[in-house]
């Protein structure tokens, strides 16, 4: 009984990490003078208010979780993939490269030779900071950081040269975008609303990224790894591989939410300038996604939905009562904040349970492997 | 045309602008030195400047008094450091990922207080050059050296003064200590909460800083997100620094040097793609990340949050 009350309350623990975001935002509209009823309310109501709300808030969800997913393959292998932005953008580059070059394919045949080439740019991506950090330990972070920046800078390049739309390359305005994809390139639409086959990708590969770290060698040695690189290298497992490949995956997954994004929603890759321009923040905001869904891939499904909605929802909010939509990407980075420093409650009843566990414990009798584990995290 | 870049002009251009340039970087770099010699990866820096940017050019818009933004600047770049500090020491919050909270944070934020209190980019009359007598009319040199504003002289200062500190005062010992040993550091009865806290503040306090010198002594403008992605650099500069003040130092100066002079060669129109020229300091730094990790030590206890063993 003990066991079920907490372990509900640890599911919990997001939950009121982000209600006690969104309180702090309360206090911060008080301060602009606006009235949080009135302001979430708007908020609410453009996330969910009608079908076709719903249905945008579906479609900003489908990256997140895209990229939630690959961040629960790093994150669970210990290894902190803060490049899903430049993952995203490489990974759609090289699906519209696909799109524009082989136009007298098939439609469908195309379809799927663009997600597999998003699938590996953003695997490229991943990799080369994947592979600096096992053989050349090279701090992740760092590196996925640069990655992003070059990722930004190759698209500008492309987008005004190589790859720019023949029509805007006659004319003076050059604005840095590629042609369009023919229309039978598309992802079928699911409704009449912007919502996209991406979608179904996205939560069906969810159960794949289940399957792959809790019912395959693969993913259960990525854990192991995560949890106890020393133990792991003593039994055997190759850790600099794991930990390359942890973030080749997650990278992975980016990247087929960039060619996600130009085949589900824009059909042409268009730059400001910035990576957000493309990304709309994604790569950032999945991590927020999988933090939220406690690194569960299952779990990553109504968090990115919860996220999406408070993403369509800021836009409307800003339209009705002109609350700048920045306000989301600010309760965002507290909502990180409040996750991870929740965390240490978790951790702590895991320890005060491990205390109970071994006084109840007979001499001689081995420890449950369940605790086992729980120690060992 | 690549001649052009040659001229006496042009170059002293260069590395005047380069000079300039390396400022924000110095500041919070240096910043992130000390929390990272006690062991914390502060990965808001990013975060803590764009605020800081906002607050020196806001306060110093309105009041028009540019030291009072500055102050502003450090005082919003204290408490985000506090907030980390909080986050991190008490917490045990996982450092990069919390990092990364504190980025989104003030970018949201920074964005937000621009569109509500101000709404159009502005600009405001930022601090003037400061010429040294006597040296800033050696031709060349005084140009490069001796003709800057007055935040561009601090950060340069601020590079022997944090070698001095971080080597050799009791104050660096414990900072060092700290970052490498914590336990044993412990059991000699220094604080290492209380450490981390001074260095994470004052980390927050020099990023304040070197948003306040984007903002209202280089550009003098606000845009969101105008420090696009340079407080991340900083915290890389660390690394190719080798937690060293100096070699944070010519990491800086690599970087603002190859930044002028991708400036000078857009301002010149010679034929290299300016988005190419702008990649090659991120792709350096990962090459010089390479070549040097094998052989610099990182302080031990970098990201390992300290628990006393009861």
């Amino acid at each position: 009984m003990r066991t079920r009350m907490s372990a509900l309350f640890d599911a919990l623990l997001p939950v009121i990490a982000t209600l006690a975001a969104l309180a702090v935002g309360a206090v911060m509209l008080l301060i602009l003078g606006v009235s949080p009823v009135t302001a979430y309310a708007a908020l609410f109501d453009g996330a969910f208010g009608s079908f076709n709300a719903f249905a945008e808030t579906l479609v900003k969800a489908t990256p997140l979780l895209l990229v939630a997913l690959g961040i629960c393959i790093s994150f669970r292998g210990d290894v902190i993939n803060i490049g899903g932005e430049g993952q995203m953008i490489v990974g759609a580059l090289l699906a519209t490269w696909v799109g524009l070059t082989f136009t007298e394919v098939p439609g469908w045949l195309i379809v799927v030779f663009a997600m597999l080439a998003g699938f590996l740019g953003g695997a490229v991506w991943g990799g080369i900071p994947g592979l600096l950090k096992a053989y050349f330990n090279v701090n992740e972070i760092l590196s996925t950081v640069m990655m992003n920046a070059i990722a930004v800078q190759l698209m500008n390049f492309l987008l005004r040269g190589p790859m720019i739309d023949p029509s805007q390359a006659q004319l003076a305005s050059k604005i840095p975008q590629t042609a369009r994809l023919l229309d039978e390139f598309h992802l079928a639409r699911l409704a009449p609303t912007r919502l996209h086959a991406g979608a179904l990708i996205a939560v069906g590969l969810a159960f794949v990224v289940y399957i792959l770290l809790w019912r395959t060698t693969l993913g259960y040695r990525i854990r192991a790894v995560g949890q106890n690189p020393h133990a792991s290298r003593y039994a055997g497992i190759k850790t600099a591989r794991y930990m390359a490949l942890a973030l080749i995956l997650s990278g992975a997954f980016a990247g087929l939410a960039g060619a996600v994004q130009v085949y589900g929603v824009n059909y042409r890759m268009i730059t400001d300038g910035s990576a957000s321009g493309f990304t709309g923040a994604a790569g950032f905001n999945g991590i927020v996604a999988a933090l939220f869904g406690q690194l569960h891939p299952i779990l990553s499904i109504p968090a990115s939905i919860l996220f999406g909605a408070l993403l369509v929802g800021a836009n409307s909010m800003q339209r009705a009562i002109q609350i700048p939509s920045a306000l989301i990407t600010a309760l965002n980075g507290l909502v990180v904040v409040f996750v991870v420093s929740s965390e240490i409650w978790r951790r702590r009843r895991q320890r005060r349970r491990l205390a109970v566990a071994k006084e109840e414990e007979t001499p001689g009798r081995p420890t449950p492997p369940e605790v086992q584990k729980e120690a060992a995290r | 045309m690549i001649s052009e870049l040659f001229t006496t002009t042009v170059l002293i251009g260069i590395l005047a602008s380069g000079i300039r340039l390396a400022t924000p970087y110095l500041y919070a770099a240096i910043g992130e030195t000390f929390s990272q010699k006690s062991g914390v990866l502060n990965l808001g820096v990013e975060g803590q400047m764009l605020l800081g940017c906002f607050a020196a050019f806001y306060v110093a818009l309105t009041t028009e008094n540019l030291w009072l933004g500055l102050l502003a600047a450090m005082i919003v770049g204290a408490v985000m450091g506090l907030a980390m500090a909080f986050v991190t020491v008490n917490l045990h919050a996982q450092q990069g990922i919390s990092g990364i909270g504190f980025y989104l944070f003030g970018l949201g934020m920074s964005d937000l207080l621009f569109q509500k209190l101000l709404g159009t980019v502005e600009t405001v009359k930022g601090f003037p050059e400061i010429y040294i007598p006597g040296l800033s009319d050696i031709p060349g040199i005084g140009e490069i050296f001796f003709s800057q504003n007055i935040l561009v002289y601090g950060a340069f200062l601020l590079v022997p003064i944090a070698w001095f500190v971080l080597n050799k005062t009791t104050l660096g010992l414990k900072i060092r200590s700290v970052g490498e040993n914590p336990d044993a550091a412990d059991s000699l009865g220094v604080s290492v909460a209380r450490v981390r806290y001074f260095t994470i503040i004052l980390g927050g306090t020099l990023s304040g800083l070197a948003g306040a010198s984007l903002s209202i002594a280089l550009l003098n403008v606000f845009q969101q997100n105008m420090t696009s992605g340079l407080g991340f650099i900083a915290v890389a500069l660390v690394y190719f620094g080798a937690w060293k003040p100096a070699g944070v130092l010519a990491g800086a100066l690599l970087f603002s040097m190859v930044n002028s002079l991708q400036l000078w060669i857009q301002v010149l129109g010679i034929p290299v793609p300016s988005d190419i020229a702008v990649m090659m300091p991120y792709v350096l730094t990962i090459l010089v990340l390479v070549a040097t990790v094998s052989k610099v030590r990182t302080p031990s206890a970098l990201t390992k949050p300290f628990e006393r063993e009861d």
